[in-house]
């Protein structure tokens, strides 16, 4: 991603997010998942699995990654990649934490 | 020819083992095996686990009766051998029967020794030897108090850590300073003593037992410098002596133990011997590898002409206590020609220590990190000269090359004669080659074949690490534990949960050594359905450890929206009730409204952001969620019954109603579908659900265990009952049963023919009091179950997950 280009915005606060779940943003017609780790890391990928668009937000996150609700695909919340045997990616963005509490995603 | 007599006394397992070689090469022999224990062979090394609870008697047999049928052996059962007539070469049991031999095998192993000291043959003084000593133990567990184990050895702390397990207060009392001293050192004994008093055990060392205490059973145990230890148990496990009597009375040369060749033949040529009993090249052994070196070695001879010798190896130790990593091998006394490589971690309590004499790896101690102690035994057995790695030895072969921390490549990186399973002595490439040539897919099947981890079960997961490198990652897909992270099976991790308390997740995590941090997809809601269904009303359910449809009670579809479904009762529904589905469908344009097959109603099409309004219009209109997407009770579907029907024989509606009311909220291992139908004509489908009620002029028909999705397959009945509340009170209780004791996404019917139909007919339907029990734990669950998760979520509950975090609305970039 080109670095010039990019905008940091603000969409929320940690706690609006359950540690281990996610939250969507709606962006236009693109909907983020914003997730949130056990050790609250904060990631951000588009909410559409690369196998058949499942809502990756609707997954079981763990382990730095999120499981599908649909197929059971397991994606890295940090690359956006598929994991194991299947290929794919979904687009990802990257995140800030600030002191407050502040979730940034920068688009 | 003729078969030839082989008798053998003693049923243990370098016995057991021996025959399994010996039918390999040979059926030339009529077997007969004496055993002085009323049962089949079993692991005796899994006595430990039995006592903790974490396994049953039958997770242990080694032969089933069916085995010894097949083979066409006779098993005297409690038949102690008295003696052995070598001159007309037979042998007597002391129950009189006698047995001619054309050879013989003596594997009487080997007796506890008792302390002689005054008290001990007071009446809850044990030795931990047998299936008796373990069930002593356990029932002496039930009435809790304290328990002395006198010894702080192998045995006697993995007794302690049992019974601890089970609840008792316990004293390990031990005589020498540091525990284990013959396997580990006394760095390594002070972590695993500080391991122990941290699980509540007190620990004793340098204490001389002076007597037992009590007059007709054990109060106490007085030590030699006068303290006095109040206790209900006295456990003995200060060491083993072979059992050689039988031997001695015959005329066969004794010593320590029954001495044999390298051949393991006593001095009678048609008498060998194996197991604890055997005294070889001056040694006895204990551990079972070389025990089951002793049945291959002799078994060759047995079957034919053979130069098979026993040969000393060094074995291993471990100790097999849940949560307990320690690893000993080899020589590791102090000594001016030998080289000690230390490496200790405080915080994380490991320890770590390789013993050197000439650059040679000559013992090694582990305590915590465990990972490379097969490292080191094979460059121990291969004597190779370790000078170019010297520096780094003690970091462990990860180190080496400084790749990249992942256990397969560890494996991957043993040479083919390492040892991987140090129990039945079998290397990596017998592993790989068996999986290969034989076509190996599952555990079961390489245990099957090669032995490996089939005995201690400690190696399991370096097996399951070659199969993968094997067989790639379709082996991995497929592990026997219940996901890759972890090799526990379902049942295991149930029973652990129970007899081990655990009450949350990441307890369960921690206490059953998952591999992974935060388990994974296939774990993490099997463990929530597990915790809900043990612990009602203590456990709280983690929402982030359920499937979408649980956590959205909605069901996911293709597009990601969702599809709703109200409860009908026994699928009975109100001109008002379908007036407002009719209403909701326009409101928020749900695409499509569909019957569905368990008599309601399903909403398709519902967009994430409309279910809240959706269910509280549903909710307004007096119906709550229908759970159609649960782990749990779906539906009860009905025929209309003797209120309009000619044929119907009782009101298998109203019927339907009472028990989706009993049953609704309730979660369990996979989704459960009932019907009631009013008479033998069955037109509810009775006959092809989960749980199935058919009336009849007498009464009602109890029938479960029906399928009709990809498998098909017809209820089995489990009884006949007279009322309404006794279907009631048998439905639950069969639901409660099968809650407990179902592996998550296990269908009834599934579980059914694992635990067997009759089983489960004898705990909740035959025997009343235990069919009470189960129902009234049911009860007590829906009282933490029946809340209707729609008006929760109406009302605030989980608002999270309905609404988006944010709408950004980007203006042009500066």
């Amino acid at each position: 991603m080109n670095v010039a280009t990019k905008q940091w915005v603000a969409v929320g606060q940690l706690n609006d997010i359950p540690r281990q779940g996610a939250r969507c943003v709606k962006n236009g017609e693109m909907t983020i998942a914003v997730f949130r780790t056990s050790d609250d890391r904060i990631y951000a990928l588009e909410d559409k699995c690369p196998h058949k668009n499942g809502p990756l937000s609707q997954g079981i996150v763990h382990d730095g990654c999120v499981t599908c609700p649909l197929h059971n695909w397991v994606i890295s919340l940090e690359t956006g990649t598929a994991q194991g045997a299947d290929e794919g990616a979904t687009l990802s963005f990257p995140t800030k934490l600030e002191e407050d509490g502040s979730v940034l995603i920068g688009l | 020819m003729s078969k030839q007599n082989l008798v053998i006394v003693g049923n243990g397992m370098a016995p057991g083992r021996l025959l399994e070689h010996l039918f390999e090469a040979t059926d030339s022999y009529n077997v007969t095996i004496f055993n002085a224990e009323p049962r089949v062979n079993y692991d005796r090394i899994m006595l430990s686990p039995v006592l903790s609870g974490e396994k049953s008697f039958e997770d242990i047999v080694i032969h089933s009766e069916e085995w010894y049928a097949g083979h066409g052996i006779t098993l005297h059962k409690g038949a102690k051998v008295s003696k052995i007539d070598r001159a007309a070469k037979t042998v007597t049991s002391e129950n009189g029967i006698t047995a001619p031999y054309d050879k013989l095998v003596i594997a009487t192993g080997s007796s506890p020794f008792i302390i002689p000291v005054p008290g001990k043959d007071l009446d809850g003084v044990l030795a931990y030897r047998d299936l008796e000593d373990t069930y002593g133990m356990m029932k002496a567990a039930k009435a809790g108090g304290r328990a002395v184990v006198i010894g702080g050895g192998l045995l006697g702390l993995e007794a302690a850590a049992g019974l601890r397990m089970q609840g008792m207060e316990v004293t390990v009392i031990h005589l020498m300073a540091s525990l284990m001293e013959r396997q580990l050192d006394p760095a390594a004994g002070f972590l695993l003593q500080r391991e122990l008093e941290g699980r509540g055990i007190e620990v004793l060392c340098e204490a001389n037992t002076k007597q037992i205490l009590g007059t007709d059973k054990v109060e106490g145990v007085e030590l030699a410098d006068g303290r006095i230890i109040d206790a209900s148990l006295v456990v003995m496990a200060v060491g083993i002596r072979p059992s050689v009597q039988l031997a001695k009375d015959a005329g066969l040369e004794v010593n320590r133990g029954i001495v044999t060749g390298f051949d393991l033949k006593t001095s009678d040529p048609d008498i060998y011997s194996v197991g604890e009993c055997v005294e070889v090249g001056g040694m006895v052994y204990g551990l079972v590898a070389p025990l089951y070196q002793m049945a291959k070695v002799a078994a060759a001879h047995l079957s034919g002409p053979s130069d098979a010798a026993f040969q000393h190896v060094e074995t291993p130790t471990k100790l097999k206590v849940t949560g307990v990593n320690l690893y000993s091998v080899g020589d590791f006394a102090e000594g001016p020609d030998r080289e000690d490589i230390v490496l200790r971690n405080a915080s994380a309590g490991t320890y770590k220590r390789v013993i050197l004499r000439d650059n040679k790896v000559i013992g090694a101690v582990m305590y915590g990190d465990v990972a490379d102690g097969g490292w080191y035994n094979e460059m121990l057995k291969s004597g190779e000269d370790v000078s170019d790695k010297h520096e780094t030895l003690i970091y462990g072969q990860m180190f080496q090359g400084g790749g990249a921390v992942d256990p397969l490549a560890i494996v991957a990186g043993l040479s083919d004669d390492a040892e991987i399973c140090g129990c039945n002595g079998i290397c990596k490439g017998q592993i790989t080659s068996a999986i290969t040539e034989k076509g190996l897919t599952s555990l079961a099947e390489v245990r099957a074949h090669t032995k490996a981890s089939a005995s201690c079960g400690t190696c399991t997961g370096l097996v399951q690490d070659l199969m993968t490198i094997t067989l790639g990652e379709d082996a991995a897909a497929v592990p026997e534990g219940m996901c890759g992270c972890t090799h526990l099976g379902h049942g295991d991790v149930r029973r652990l949960i129970v007899a081990k308390e655990l009450k949350s997740i990441p307890a369960v995590m921690q206490e059953l050594e998952w591999t992974t941090p935060e388990g994974c997809a296939k774990c993490r809601p099997a463990l929530n359905y597990y915790l809900i269904s043990d612990w009602p009303g203590e456990y709280a359910d983690d929402m982030q450890s359920r499937f979408i449809n649980e956590r959205v009670h909605a069901n996911i579809q293709k597009d990601g929206t969702y599809s709703v479904v109200p409860r009908m009762w026994g699928g009975i529904t109100t001109p008002d009730e379908l007036r407002a589905i009719a209403d909701v469908a326009d409101k928020f344009d749900i695409p499509t409204v569909k019957v569905t097959g368990g008599q309601r109603i399903d909403l398709l099409g519902v967009k994430k952001e409309d279910l809240l309004p959706v269910w509280k219009d549903l909710n307004d209109a007096g119906m709550i969620s229908g759970a159609a997407y649960a782990k749990g009770l779906r539906t009860v579907k009905t025929c209309v019954g003797k209120d309009w029907c000619r044929f119907g024989t009782q009101d298998s509606t109203g019927l339907g109603v009472k028990l989706e009311q009993f049953l609704w909220g309730s979660w369990a291992p996979a989704k459960l579908k009932l019907a009631v139908s009013g008479c033998p004509r069955n037109c509810a489908e009775s006959t092809c659900k989960d749980i199935g009620i058919v009336c009849v002029d007498s009464g009602y028909e109890v029938l479960y265990g029906g399928a009709a999705g990809l498998h098909i397959q017809g209820t089995t009945k489990l009884g006949n009952v007279a009322t309404e509340q006794d279907v009631i009170e048998v439905v639950g209780a069969l639901t409660q049963f099968y809650r407990e004791t179902g592996y998550y996404l296990e269908r009834i019917y599934k579980w059914a023919d694992r635990i067997g139909y009759d089983h489960v007919k004898a705990m909740v339907f035959d025997d009343l009091e235990q069919r009470h029990a189960y129902y009234e734990r049911f009860v007590y669950s829906q009282k933490f179950a029946q809340i209707d998760p729609w008006a929760e979520r109406v009302a605030g509950a989980e608002a999270h997950e309905f609404s988006p975090m944010a709408e950004i609305k980007l203006e042009a970039a500066e």
